[in-house]
């Protein structure tokens, strides 16, 4: 097992240290929690309804972070390309 | 001129804030300056051990602040480096002993009689970390390159920030040079990214700094020691001279196949 290891070429240990504080640091200071995030997402799902079609299922609602600065992504994919363009 | 207060803090446990403090308190007495270091974790008492002063305990933080000696008497003056000076923790009492303002209080009187005043936290943000976070014109955060402790330090930064207390330096901890080269732990860059405040200083790992504590003489002492010299450059950086940062590289690798380490 030891030698197999020697020739993966995975993830490294600080990369996903780094990826995972990444994460957890920005919800830490957005002083968010996990319950309100979901709640958040939902919101935003009723609204954008009203107006496009969208999957529920496929929107993904996240913080990123970089320095000290953090932003709230939102990922909403349309259910169905639209057909006709409007110019 | 009243001295630089500097507050030693981390969040998590076992970072290596106590033997920062002894050593940056020693290691600036070694370059000429009267040093006051309090222990402010009242209850779990250890930078007396550290120094090796233990055994010449009389009073105590709490006396002080409760008005049963005075400063000057309760400071425990070491006999080898006499510019160092102790003001030990109380042992038998709780953090709930004293109050923010009384830390302030004495932070200021201490400064009076010394050029540095460090201030060694206790773990945590509570109580604790706040009385011992009041006082200071300069927070030195400690954090090891792993990921409890880089996220408690983030923390401790929001809080200090909060507060308004804006000068904060890291000091990375226990960086093991062979598992960085291997991508195995997070480097300073990394750490650096992730929480965005200057680095003051990289101490790597050191079997030194076990025989030094177990001894009561804090690793600045050593010479040879390569956590003894993170430390002393800390200290001159403090004194303000601009030395840029090094990552320790850990030992030679003729040292590595070969040494006794």
């Amino acid at each position: 097992m030891r030698i197999l290891d020697l020739f993966r070429r995975d993830t490294s240990g600080k990369d996903i240290a780094q990826q995972r504080l990444r994460l957890v640091l920005a919800h830490d200071r957005a002083n968010i929690s996990p319950g309100m995030l979901e709640q958040l997402k939902d919101e935003i799902i009723a609204v954008i309804s009203k107006h496009l079609e969208i999957d529920p299922a496929k929107v993904a609602v996240n913080f990123t972070e970089d320095q000290r600065e953090t932003r709230l992504i939102a990922d909403i994919p349309l259910r169905a390309p639209g057909r006709n363009r409007a110019k | 001129m009243a001295g630089k207060i500097i507050t030693v803090a981390s969040g998590k446990g076992g970072v290596g804030k106590t033997t920062t403090s002894a050593n940056l308190s020693l290691g600036l007495a070694l370059l000429g300056r009267r040093v006051i270091c309090i222990d402010a974790d009242i209850g779990l008492r250890n930078l007396d051990m550290m120094l090796g002063l233990e055994n010449r305990i009389v009073y105590d933080l709490v006396n002080v602040v409760e008005g049963r000696c005075e400063l000057r008497k309760a400071l425990v003056r070491d006999k080898h480096y006499p510019n160092l000076q102790l003001l030990p923790a109380a042992q038998t009492r709780d953090k709930t002993a004293i109050t923010e303002d009384d830390m302030v209080r004495l932070a200021r009187e201490a400064a009076t009689l010394a050029d540095y005043v460090i201030i060694d936290s206790p773990a945590g943000i509570e109580h604790g970390f706040r009385y011992a976070t009041k006082p200071a014109e300069l927070v030195l955060i400690v954090t090891n390159p792993e990921v409890a402790s880089v996220r408690d330090a983030d923390r401790v930064i929001g809080l200090l920030e909060a507060n308004g207390q804006i000068e904060t330096r890291l000091i990375i901890n226990r960086l093991k040079p062979d598992l960085v080269r291997r991508n195995e732990m997070l480097d300073p860059d990394d750490v650096y990214d992730l929480l965005a405040i200057d680095i003051i200083g990289i101490i790597p790992e050191d079997s030194a700094i076990l025989g030094a504590s177990n001894r009561g003489r804090p690793v600045v002492l050593d010479e040879r020691s390569e956590a003894g010299e993170a430390f002393r450059l800390i200290t001159r950086r403090l004194e303000g001279e601009d030395i840029p940062l090094v990552t320790p590289k850990g030992p030679s690798l003729f040292k590595r196949l070969f040494g006794t380490r």
